[in-house]
């Protein structure tokens, strides 16, 4: 009982803030290749009051975000055109961009608006897409990302992933007194919100295949335990709660079960636990350190890191226990892996010369690619359109996040106000519809 | 009556909130009692013959600052889970001494310095606290007087982004439960 009383009093939801920035991004590398595009203001419907978020602003930084396109500045538009009958094609050949986006924001009903827009090809003088959207007040940020979504997919054939979020941990000390945070927030840093705040350590948050759970692991109890909690209602529960570590949680693709590392036995091993019955099955036996389970995204095999052979490496068994095979052989440290969406690519932390930095290592080559330059980075984790790998690293002798495009052309930084933040994990898809 | 219960209710619970590795006791009851024949009981009556020269080892050792005890800090190398010979007469001390108080229970808390995964990290501080854990009960402490916690690189004793700071914090660190 009093447990229970103890762990509600560290458990707090705030509400979102408006339009408010946790993290803010800087490009750190940018991109020559990046292809000009012109994002026009949108306009405002006729004697409307303006719309609190500027939609078009929020779209232009998201594709440029992406490393893929080079808005032209607002103060170089050589026009400002809202309606189809506006757009002049030969003038924005001249400006030398490829592609143009015009809208609109009307409001519709009371505090719901309407965003339409249109994506031109400009050489060919044509609409590709275009759509009308309507979008609460509160949703307009998560309109335009889904606009930019659009775009992004029109223009590169792949899928976009702005509409997503992130979830991380902040340790901050306050007033001398260490406090940690699981806190999410959408892809561009903005609508912060803390899903937990604890004075013991909190860590390994893990979405489930929906985007509607965090996993993670909590010393709030003065012990580790793996914690599941609902998102939008704040409700959790321990699932984990076994002598020793309670650690790693990985969710199947399924959503059915959970991988998680347990030493209860005496050493740190691998198990999955079904979520319907909470029944385990061991997977991994030996003496060495078995940890970091992550799923392939068929859900056949699951990728860890084992020092069986004497160095943290990644290894790979069936998805139901059995023989693994070791899969990186390059540097002294490979850890903490992350399988690309398509199950082609791992991430993983790589060590070597005493630097640990993000690398890629593709499955059918075994080719490894370096693509961070820090000295202590950790906790890559692929944005789910397979685009970008988000990790940790210092700047300043502070703990950011940092966003690398998975060739590693493009870099950027999140960076906090205050405190240190960590072990970024990026959600699924949003369910459309 | 109902006042002296209210009482002892509120004392368990704030006993509870001070050692909340003690967990389970639905009976505020039955935490009093854990209590009287927990530290104050130990305090009255413990003494261990000395091991290795070490002397007399009591409850009050634990806030004698020249004692052994008072000394709950081993140091490890990097990636290495390896008690260093000029610390197993530390925590032979320590083993001996809570042989000699089956009722003193200890919290074995592994650290490491920040390099490397978060998660392989808790699996190294599990392996240099389960490395004391066996040299405590190899030496004749019960199993369930030591509570094994990893805290990997999650609670560093130094902060900073090198050598001198990451020697401080790959450690196991000995924590005596209500001392």
């Amino acid at each position: 009982m009093k447990k229970i009383a103890f762990s509600l009093f560290y458990l707090f939801v705030c509400l979102p803030w408006q339009a408010r920035a946790a993290l803010t991004i800087e490009i750190t590398q940018g991109l020559d290749g990046a292809v000009p595009v012109a994002v026009v203001p949108f306009g405002a419907g006729a004697g409307s009051y303006a719309p609190p978020e500027d939609v078009s602003a929020i779209i232009a930084a998201d594709l440029a975000r992406s490393g893929r396109f080079a808005p032209v500045p607002v103060q170089n538009l050589i026009g400002r055109p809202v309606e189809i009958s506006q757009v002049r094609f030969q003038d924005w050949r001249t400006l030398g961009v490829e592609n143009l986006v015009i809208g609109k924001v009307e409001p519709f009903g009371s505090g719901q608006y309407r965003v339409q827009f249109r994506l031109f090809d400009v050489y060919r003088g044509r609409q590709i897409t275009g759509y009308s959207l309507p979008a609460p007040a509160a949703g307009l940020r998560y309109i335009a990302h889904r606009i930019s979504d659009i775009i992004y997919e029109a223009l590169t054939g792949e899928p976009g992933a702005f509409a997503t979020r992130i979830a991380y941990v902040i340790s901050e000390n306050v007033k001398g007194k260490k406090t940690y945070q699981l806190q999410l927030a959408d892809s561009d840093g903005y609508n912060p919100r803390t899903l937990l705040s604890s004075v013991q350590p909190l860590m390994s948050p893990a979405w489930s295949p929906d985007g509607a759970k965090l996993a993670y692991v909590s010393f709030e109890k003065r012990r580790a335990g793996v914690f599941m909690q609902d998102i939008a209602s704040g409700k959790r529960e321990e699932l984990s709660a076994f002598a020793g570590i309670n650690g790693a949680p990985s969710w199947s693709p399924d959503g059915r079960s959970l991988a998680v590392t347990l030493s209860r036995d005496g050493n740190p091993e691998i198990y999955s636990m079904r979520l319907d019955d909470r029944s385990l099955k061991r997977l991994t036996n030996g003496p060495a350190i078995d940890t970091e389970p992550v799923w392939s995204p068929d859900g056949r095999s699951i990728v860890f890191t084992s020092d069986r052979g004497g160095s943290p490496q990644l290894y790979r068994m069936p998805a139901q226990g059995g023989r693994a095979e070791r899969i990186t052989f390059e540097g002294s440290y490979n850890a903490s892996a992350d399988f690309s969406p398509d199950g082609k690519t791992l991430a993983m932390v790589h060590g070597e010369n005493g630097k640990y930095r993000i690398a890629t290592q593709d499955l059918q080559s075994g080719l490894l690619r370096v693509l961070s330059d820090g000295s202590l980075d950790e906790s890559p984790s692929f944005a789910p359109n397979g685009s970008m790998i988000i990790y940790a690293t210092e700047a300043n002798r502070r703990g950011v996040l940092a966003a690398v495009s998975s060739d590693g052309r493009f870099r950027q930084r999140f960076s906090l106000q205050q405190g240190n933040v960590r072990e970024p994990v990026w959600s699924p898809f949003e369910k459309h519809d | 009556m109902k006042v002296v219960q209210r009482l002892m209710m509120v004392l368990a619970v704030v006993w509870l909130a001070g050692c909340s590795s003690t967990g389970g006791s639905k009976d505020g009851v039955a935490v009093e009692d854990r209590v009287d024949s927990g530290m104050d009981a130990g305090a009255a009556d413990a003494t261990t013959s000395g091991v290795d020269g070490y002397g007399d080892l009591t409850i009050e050792s634990l806030s004698d600052p020249n004692s052994p005890l008072a000394q709950r800090v081993i140091y490890f190398a990097f990636d290495s889970s390896e008690v260093a010979e000029q610390d197993r007469p530390l925590v032979e001390a320590h083993a001996a001494f809570l042989a000699a108080n089956p009722t003193v229970k200890v919290n074995v808390e592994g650290h490491t310095d920040e390099r490397g995964s978060r998660e392989y990290n808790i699996g190294l501080g599990d392996r240099r606290a389960q490395a004391i854990r066996r040299m405590l009960e190899f030496q004749g402490v019960a199993p369930n007087q030591i509570t094994v916690v990893s805290y990997g690189e999650e609670k560093p004793a130094v902060e900073g982004h090198d050598e001198s700071a990451w020697s401080m914090n790959r450690r196991v660190e000995l924590v005596y439960v209500g001392h």
